[in-house]
């Protein structure tokens, strides 16, 4: 969970907000659509800036308080933009007792970034995640969905190679 | 008609080691052979052994391929497709016994097994609702609509003993009892599947959801007739996009067929299924906090009664159970309370579904009657501990459970022995640790796995958890005195008292249960300043082994921070002068231990 207030400019285009604005109209009426739409808009952004929190709460005519509050309570929303390269890190029981904890902390001093930051030329941004669900494959960690399984920390470099 | 099937699993522990360009390599090969006429490649749901995947079944043979690449598609194409000859190489190991192929019920992973929850999990294609019914899905369904009154449904579930599988073991018929009868006027009443499997380590209900969807579907709409509900909720995570794709495709065949919505074999009943997705908070899967989050709030628990089943989503009547105890439902229908009260022990009846994780061999998901013993699960299912390392505790019900030591490796396992011996059900992860494993560094990591999932509602899961995991890294930094083991004990029972939930509730037991068997762990950090399985850094040492060091350097190269120097002693029959640590500079990462091919370095 972030709340930190992103420190990169917010880039929304007209057909973004145009796409939103249309996703508020089809769902508001629902019960409960306020997470619906909260995840279709990162969906449209990639995260959830103030601009586009105030957005939802206009239109659907609730505070932006509620929208900040439901957007910094969840782990999947992000108040912060994500990296070109989406690392995420398995730190799940299983991988943990694998030494995922080494793998971390490796890439946060490889990458010179903490766990839910984005490196300053946006390329590579690092989190920590639950369960994959791939415990056969402890320690794992995944680039934008890739699966990388049974890795030590010497084989972090070379991983990150491939995506520079 | 097609004359063999190739099952490959498609489920995320395979797929993320391949499975989808094995699936696409048999298909190029099928069609380059003729083949694509006479076998069918079917993309099923979990077989349960992660640790072999991809696994690649072929039928009629029933010969079980694991660790395929794709590489080795043709081979099995050619050989065992076309020419009929099995490719021993690749056959999982166990299944080869002098010469001879074992049926895979027969290998020591699958032997004890009982697969209820799981049974069509690897068996059918997921994505076909005909396959579902053709192994008797949806005849429950049938069966309840046509034949039985809500309240026969009610006493089949009563009588069966089935209890949730989510974590506190509530009998499931008594919850829809009460979702039938406390408020008999209601206007609207849910259903609702908690499919939003949090416990790191635990993976069962996206199995389930991957590997057989309809089975869910089926047993909530049985759930909606016994309460006298017709709207369902599935609450699924976000992280399961594999398992979401399939509830979609599910739910909308389903609606085809008739199985969902209006007038339900035409017997007038209404039920229809909606999905709702987590978004990663683990408090969700507490009922009442899950029920707030599909509202669309910040998913906070709020206090019980009202319970659910009288005031629960929309502050109506509500059931919800998790998705492995709806994956028993339609099988209690069919084959009657009895059979299913023949499994397990006194008060827990069936089977469970554990994942099998950490440092054991088969790593992956296994389904055992309640009352198979944890050895049977570790050494007989799970293989026993890779390496020759010996077995110091398995961890039972992620976050909100504790540690079972060696000394109970012969209780067997149900719902009420792992309340008695200070761990909990929880929903099934079951980690093995070794001598490596520090207990209190595990009990620190779910300390903060706690302190970061707790939603800050009530005060004492928000600030007592937070001071807990202070007092942990204290003992872990070798700061803490032998008082403040008391103060952390004293402080984890007014925390399991006063919580809101469950999960503050159970929050202390990781630590509570360490300190009951791994008492000595704690002490020795605390009084000999010692980690004695050379986990906690603060705690180590580095040394190198002046006898042993051939003087290469290598380890001075990867050392970060520039402590290790030449010294000026050359060992016996050694060319070079042997490197010391500077422990002042140390900073304990470990890279020379794992540089050196001598094995000069230790640690303790």
């Amino acid at each position: 969970m972030s709340y930190k207030k992103a420190n990169v400019p917010f880039a929304g285009t007209a057909e973004q907000e145009a796409q939103l604005r249309k996703v508020i109209a089809e769902n508001k009426d629902e019960k409960g659509a306020l997470m619906p739409i909260m995840q279709k808009a990162q969906d449209i952004y990639g995260y959830l800036p103030i601009e586009v929190q105030t957005i939802i709460a206009d239109e659907m005519g609730i505070p932006l308080e509620k929208v900040y509050g439901v957007a910094t309570f969840y782990a999947q929303f992000s108040l912060n933009p994500k990296g070109e390269y989406q690392i995420s890190v398995c730190l799940g029981t299983a991988c943990y007792v694998k030494g995922s904890g080494d793998i971390y902390a490796k890439l946060e001093e490889i990458l010179g970034i903490k766990g839910g930051e984005c490196t300053p030329d946006r390329k590579f941004s690092l989190d920590a995640c639950r369960c994959v669900g791939a415990c056969g494959l402890a320690p794992v960690m995944t680039i934008n969905g890739e699966v990388f399984g049974r890795i030590t920390p010497k084989d972090v470099q070379g991983i990150l190679d491939k995506y520079n | 008609m097609y004359r063999s099937h190739v099952l490959v699993c498609g489920g995320t522990g395979c797929t993320s080691s391949g499975s989808a360009q094995i699936i696409e390599a048999f298909e190029k090969e099928l069609k380059a052979n003729d083949l694509e006429n006479e076998v069918a490649v079917v993309r099923t749901g979990c077989h349960g052994l992660c640790a072999l995947g991809p696994i690649v079944l072929v039928y009629p043979e029933g010969s079980f391929y694991s660790m395929v690449k794709a590489e080795d598609v043709p081979e099995i194409v050619s050989e065992h497709l076309l020419k009929g000859r099995v490719v021993t190489r690749l056959l999982y190991d166990e299944t080869v016994q002098e010469a001879e192929v074992l049926p895979l019920a027969e290998t020591g992973f699958y032997k004890k097994q009982k697969r209820v929850a799981l049974r069509n999990c690897g068996v059918i294609n997921p994505e076909n609702i005909d396959e579902y019914i053709a192994v008797d899905g949806y005849q429950a369904l049938g069966k309840v609509l046509t034949e039985m009154t809500p309240e026969q449904v009610i006493d089949t579930i009563l009588a069966s003993g089935l209890r949730g599988r989510g974590g506190a073991g509530f009998p499931t018929g008594q919850k829809w009892k009460l979702a039938r009868t406390l408020v008999p006027d209601a206007d609207q009443k849910y259903v609702c599947c908690n499919a939003d499997e949090g416990d790191p380590g635990a993976f069962m209900d996206r199995s389930v959801l991957e590997g057989d969807p309809h089975v869910v579907l089926e047993a909530m709409a049985i759930a909606g007739y016994a309460i006298g509900a017709n709207q369902g909720y599935i609450y699924v995570r976000a992280e399961y996009p594999i398992a979401i794709e399939r509830l979609r495709i599910a739910i909308g065949q389903a609606r085809e067929y008739g199985l969902l919505g209006k007038d339900i074999f035409g017997t007038g009943f209404d039920f229809d299924i909606d999905l709702r997705f987590g978004a990663g908070a683990f408090v969700c899967g507490e009922e009442t906090a899950l029920m707030t989050s599909i509202e669309g709030n910040r998913g906070e628990p709020r206090p019980r009664p009202p319970f659910p089943a009288v005031k629960g989503l929309f502050a109506k009547p509500t059931v919800l159970n998790n998705v492995e105890t709806y994956a028993n439902v339609p099988r209690i229908i069919l084959n009657g309370p009895e059979w299913f009260a023949s499994m397990g022990t006194e008060k827990s009846k069936g089977t469970k579904v554990f994942a099998l994780g950490g440092k054991i061999k088969n790593t992956g998901l296994v389904e055992v009657p309640m009352g198979t013993t944890l050895r049977e699960v570790v050494e007989d299912i799970g293989g026993g501990i890779p390496n020759g390392k010996k077995f110091k505790a398995a961890q039972t019900g992620g976050p909100s459970g504790g540690c079972i030591p060696a000394e109970h490796f012969d209780v067997p396992i149900d719902y009420d022995n792992l309340i008695a011996i200070g761990s909990m059900m929880g929903s099934g992860g079951l980690i093995v640790m070794d001598e490596d494993n520090c207990m209190v560094d595990i009990a620190k990591f779910f300390l903060e796995f706690t302190v970061d999932e707790s939603c800050g509602k009530c005060t004492p899961c928000r600030i007592g958890t937070k001071r807990m995991y202070e007092m942990l890294e204290k003992i872990t930094k070798g700061q803490a005195t032998l008082e403040d083991l008391d103060k952390l004990e004293e402080l984890c029972y007014y925390i399991k008292a006063n919580s809101l939930c469950g999960l503050g509730q159970t929050a202390p037991n990781p630590v509570l249960s360490t300190l009951r068997y791994f008492r000595d762990e704690y002490v020795a950090h605390v009084v000999d300043k010692r980690c004695p399985a050379g986990v906690c850094k603060d705690l180590l040492s580095f040394s190198i082994d002046k006898e042993k060091c051939i003087g290469c350097g290598m380890c001075a190269r990867q050392c970060p921070a520039g402590a290790i120097s030449k010294t000026d002693y050359i060992a016996p029959g050694k060319k070079l002068p042997a490197m010391a640590i500077d422990t002042a500079k140390c900073v304990k990462c470990g890279a020379c231990m794992s540089t050196c091919k001598f094995a000069a370095i230790s640690k303790k």
